[in-house]
């Protein structure tokens, strides 16, 4: 029963797009849709006809309790001009768009199709925060782990603590993630945040002294982040910055066969490995402070992609928490356990560091709609690989291989994928 | 009467109700399974059996929550009255979450992980109805 671990023929991505990602009250799942279609559309450097791709997978997590809709996927293809094509709706929790481009890649590889538009929405501020706790609850273990009030966030702080109990981590360990990944943001106009801790907590200095209240004089960011009134408390030793935000937005990626990619650019950026595993719901895993089903699936990911993790020269992990980017450099053999801390630290994980994570601003400060997560992951790649990410573009001309980390719930769902620019 | 009980879910929290944490037993391997399973994942035994735990344990990991779900928000939990919930290792081997009682939840960092508890099964009022919560108190 080995199996075979090749696809049946090579897949590239030609197009990758996505709509501006924030809180916006005049939007529903389906403008968005075509917003980030649209930008797609117009990264397709030789163009492409529409006409021509021969089904779509839609990734989302739970437009029935977010905007009361099931049954996204036609309604998104109706919304493109595709009313007609097969249209398949994918959900993997937090991981629903990584496994959607999976399943594009497989219909490509299996020859059944030639070109497929992967599409992520995911609509989530129509609703007050703890509607939304109720909601991405759900993502956990709804039998055993949120009758005990677990949250979202609290299965995360969890993990925290236990790796906080192996290896000494500290809070400020997971505040170094959030300051970087807001840098990082910074520089990504698309993002919910485009704001360094530093400007948000500089901007919060000048309103507090423009209305004449006393205020904190934060020298550092680690003030800021350490002041409870300004970073309160979600779920211990978790704050508000530690959390990605509730987003609205969408993103979209046009796969088609290797052999025809040239056909639409010069620059096809090709998925060389796929990986991806399930685990237990968090509370029965024997280990908390590493998720298995990262491991597995970033193992069948590097031997399909004959790569390792250290020949990976650009990474966006899935860091809904700054404690899941820790577990996340860890579980994708970046870094050994318990060390992960200590090359944030030195800043290796920064744009200009030897290993860069979240470029894009990661889900904590570019946003995190659910279901269009895992394809603005891989749309950061997509531009870093072809050297098209504007202002946070990584120095340096070779880079050729890239990589995303995609989480459901807290691993339960887990999706790696490899990318490589020939 | 144990042995007729189909494992599921919901005999789970009959079993709590009547303030007894239940686990799965395979007859054939041995192995304990907490939550309960219907099918040893092992030896694909399905003839388990209902065993009851002794309720010791330690804290594995816990977080303590100020952003709350509607129905904790609805209990009056929240920013100013934080609640602990938790993931205790079974004397016996296998984890599960549940409420953490017996530890200020305004002080976590007084909370530690590997600290003994006992099982302490609650229940909270939902409408008329009374639903049973598994929870462990610090032993
Ligand atoms: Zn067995």
């Amino acid at each position: 029963m080995a199996k075979q671990g090749k696809l049946g023929r090579g897949v590239a991505i030609v197009g990758a797009g996505m709509s501006k990602f924030g809180a916006f009250n005049d939007k529903i799942s389906r403008d968005l849709f075509v917003e980030a279609f649209q930008d797609m559309k117009a990264s397709v450097d030789k163009g492409f006809d529409p006409n021509d791709i021969q089904c779509l997978y839609v990734s989302a997590f739970s437009p029935e309790l977010f905007e009361m809709q099931a049954h996204l996927a036609p309604i998104m293809a109706n919304a493109v001009g595709l009313v007609h094509k097969p249209a398949t709706r994918i959900e993997g929790a937090c991981a629903s768009g990584a496994l959607a481009m999976r399943q594009g890649m497989m219909a490509i590889a299996s020859g059944l199709c030639d070109m497929v538009l992967i599409g992520g929405v995911e609509k989530m501020s129509n609703l007050a925060t703890e509607q939304v706790q109720d909601t991405l609850a759900a993502a956990g273990d709804t039998a055993y782990e949120a009758p005990t009030g677990f949250t979202f966030p609290g299965l995360y702080a969890a993990l925290a603590t236990a790796h906080m109990a192996r290896y000494g981590t500290k809070v400020e360990d997971f505040m170094r993630i959030a300051i970087k990944n807001h840098n990082n943001g910074a520089l990504n106009p698309k993002g919910q945040f485009n704001q360094s801790i530093r400007q948000i907590m500089d901007a919060r200095k000048k309103k507090c002294a423009e209305k004449g209240q006393y205020c904190i004089d934060y020298k550092v960011e680690m003030d800021f982040l350490n002041d409870a009134a300004a970073n309160p408390v979600v779920a211990w030793p978790l704050r508000l910055f530690d959390c990605s935000p509730i987003t609205d937005g969408a993103a979209c990626l046009l796969l088609v066969a290797e052999e025809i990619a040239r056909d639409f650019t010069d620059k096809p950026i090709h998925i060389i490995g796929s990986g991806q595993a399930s685990d237990y719901p968090q509370h029965e895993r024997e280990d908390m402070t590493t998720i298995k089903a990262v491991r597995l699936a970033a193992q069948e990911a590097y031997e399909m992609a004959g790569v390792k993790p250290a020949d990976i020269q650009v990474t966006e992990v899935h860091d809904c928490f700054t404690s899941a980017e820790i577990l996340a450099m860890e579980d994708l053999g970046y870094f050994k356990p318990g060390t992960a801390v200590r090359a944030v630290e030195e800043g290796v994980t920064a744009r200009d560091g030897a290993k860069p994570i979240n470029t894009s601003g990661g889900l904590k400060s570019k946003g995190h709609p659910v279901g269009a997560t895992g394809l603005a992951q891989t749309m950061e790649i997509f531009k870093q690989l072809r050297g098209e990410a504007g202002g946070r573009q990584l120095p340096g001309k070779n880079l050729r291989l890239g990589l995303t980390h995609s989480v459901g719930a807290t691993g339960a769902t887990s999706a790696i994928h490899i990318y490589e620019r020939r | 009467m144990e042995q007729k009980t189909l494992i599921t879910s919901t005999n789970f929290n009959v079993f709590l109700a009547q303030k007894r944490l239940m686990a799965s037993k395979c007859r054939k391997c041995g192995a304990l399974f907490l939550p309960p399973r219907a099918i040893c994942p092992t030896c694909w035994e399905s003839e388990l059996e209902w065993v009851e735990l002794s309720g010791k344990g330690k804290l594995a990991a816990f977080t303590c929550i100020s952003i709350t779900p509607t129905w904790m928000a609805a209990a009056g939990y929240g920013r100013n009255n934080p609640y602990c919930s938790g993931i205790i290792q079974t004397t016996e081997g296998p984890k599960i979450a549940c409420r953490i009682e017996g530890v200020d939840a305004r002080d976590p960092e007084s909370i530690k992980i590997g600290t003994l508890v006992e099982v302490d099964i609650r229940e909270r009022t939902q409408g008329d109805k009374k639903i049973p919560y598994l929870a462990f108190k610090v032993a």
